[in-house]
């Protein structure tokens, strides 16, 4: 079955069985649509409202993904110095810091 | 005002989409009376919790619900940065933002003191006698002070003899006056109430700040930092190393100083164990609990103190239909009563009141993050930072194990990024 031809209720049911099954970690972020979005908005306080900054802190909007990815996780290795994002990295799981990625390069720079 | 936004709101959307939005609502029997149909917002509070609340409505519903922010100030004044007013390296005007940011959100303004609200009519009184009916209800009222609990500060000229300035605005400016009329040799003495208390490393920051103050202008000077805790509450190591380092012979710190009152007029501190203590100038931060819209109407459901809630939505345990943000909360372990804090409770509390008033899903894994910078001097930071997750077996928020942390030590780079920080919350809250 494709998804494209699931209908929306059905669509729900299949999300609140993917939550009770034990995969439901990599289900999670498909059942919210606004998870990326409200995860983002962890950053908002020193990147900027949708990661556009109005100070020194870079902007996040507009970034590749791919890019932001690779930098938190250099920061949470260690690779990349910080003086506070080494820190704030290690408290997001990759899914959560890729939602966040691709959630700023969708927003306007 | 309000017809006027109204009419430019209905005019961005179209007549059509309102009339299918109206029809919807009144066809659920739920349509507030008063001619919209859109689910009403109201939000009691404008700071770091309160305004945050509001735009995040207002933009990511995209005014497809009623927001409106009912704050009694004329505009913003930030605690956070506050304390260099103290020492003189800034100015009120500095700390200050203007609320017409938020207009263009379509959020509505209504300046006021909201005194009281009925959660069955879902009507928020105002002290001028106004009535504002919601569908559901934000409370961000901050902190208000236990001065039942030091009776010496009962009088209006007590207070202002013996200032808190813990809620940043006038008081701040008359703390820095006392400072600056001060002999040198004097000493200020700040009190520190047992946490929970707005803003755990405040106090030490503020006792760094007016050190620095006097190392330039008053070197005969000492601060003197009077401690009913323990121990220092918040970045210890940081805090102790300036004053053993730069602030040396200029900073004391003493703990485990509770006080059962303060004499305003011989300004001194009546010590539970010990001789009183007098100072030149005397800053007490009284005992805290959840702001007077929260306390007066019974939210303040933990040791009559703070405020329980829903961790998912915000919701008060104790009334529904009614969310608390920010200093309020009796808050959840290891997570500070910060500004940043609230500005974060802010969001979940609006990602969750959207998908309530519109019959979403409420997202089940909210995330928060908390960013303190304090100021050693005026340029030198320091910081502590911590990740909370939702843990749904203990219904509360717990830090991410292994993830948050202090500066390894002060420094001025941190300093560039504090200012910074205050610029990008300020605008995220209210431009």
């Amino acid at each position: 079955m494709k998804l494209a031809s699931l209908s929306r209720a059905a669509l729900v049911v299949a999300s609140i069985i993917a939550f009770a099954s034990p995969s439901a970690q990599t289900a999670a972020p498909a059942a919210d649509k606004n998870l990326a979005r409200n995860l983002a908005a962890n950053c908002a306080n020193c990147h900027g409202t949708g990661g556009k900054s109005v100070a020194e802190v870079p902007s996040l909007a507009g970034a590749p993904a791919n890019v932001t990815i690779q930098k938190m996780k250099d920061y949470r290795d260690g690779k990349l110095p910080a003086t506070i994002m080494h820190q704030l990295a290690k408290g997001y799981t990759d899914e959560q810091i890729a939602l966040i990625a691709d959630y700023f390069a969708k927003q306007p720079k | 005002m309000k017809h006027i936004n109204q009419t430019r709101r209905d005019l961005v959307k179209g007549a059509g989409a309102v009339g299918i939005l109206g029809t919807a609502a009144f066809a659920g029997g739920c349509a507030s009376v008063g001619g919209s149909a859109k689910p009403k917002v109201v939000v009691v509070g404008g700071g770091f919790g309160g305004a945050t609340a509001a735009k995040y409505i207002a933009m990511w519903s995209e005014r497809k619900i009623d927001v409106t922010l009912v704050e009694r100030g004329d505009q913003f004044i930030s605690c956070p940065m506050s304390n260099l007013v103290v020492g003189g390296s800034s100015t009120l005007d500095k700390i200050s933002v203007a609320y017409g940011g938020l207009d263009k959100y379509g959020v509505r303004r209504v300046k006021g003191e909201a005194v009281g609200f009925d959660a069955t009519k879902k009507t928020l009184s105002l002290a001028d006698g106004t009535t504002l009916p919601y569908d559901r209800l934000i409370l961000s009222p901050g902190i208000d002070f236990m001065y039942e609990a030091l009776p010496g500060l009962a009088t209006g000229e007590a207070k202002s003899r013996v200032l808190a300035a813990w809620k940043a605005g006038p008081e701040t400016v008359a703390l820095r006056n006392q400072l600056t009329a001060m002999k040198d040799g004097g000493v200020y003495a700040i009190h520190i109430p047992k946490a929970p208390y707005r803003c755990p490393p405040g106090p030490y920051e503020r006792a760094c700040q007016v050190a620095w103050y006097f190392q330039q202008a008053k070197p005969k000077s000492k601060v003197l930092i009077l401690d009913a805790n323990e121990d220092v509450v918040s970045k210890k190591g940081l805090f102790t190393k300036a004053w053993n380092g730069q602030y040396k012979g200029i900073i004391e710190y003493r703990n485990n100083q509770e006080i059962t009152d303060v004499d305003a007029r011989t300004l001194s501190l009546k010590m539970a164990f010990g001789d009183d203590v007098k100072a030149d100038v005397l800053n007490v931060l009284p005992p805290m609990r959840a702001g007077n819209i929260a306390a007066m109407n019974g939210l303040n459901n933990s040791n009559k103190r703070w405020c329980q809630i829903d961790w998912l939505t915000y919701e008060s345990t104790a009334v529904p239909g009614v969310h608390i943000l920010g200093d309020s909360l009796q808050i959840a372990p290891a997570m500070p009563k910060s500004g940043h804090m609230a500005n974060q409770h802010g969001k979940v509390c609006a990602a969750a009141v959207i998908e309530l008033l519109t019959g979403g899903q409420v997202n089940q894994t909210p995330m928060v993050a908390n960013t303190c910078y304090s100021f050693i001097d005026d340029k030198n930071v320091v910081h502590v930072a911590s990740v909370h997750r939702y843990d749904a077996a203990q219904k509360t928020m717990v830090t991410v194990q292994g993830a948050g942390g202090l500066s390894a030590e002060q420094n001025a780079l941190e300093g560039v990024y504090a200012n910074s920080w205050a610029k990008n919350i300020w605008a995220d809250m209210l431009a």
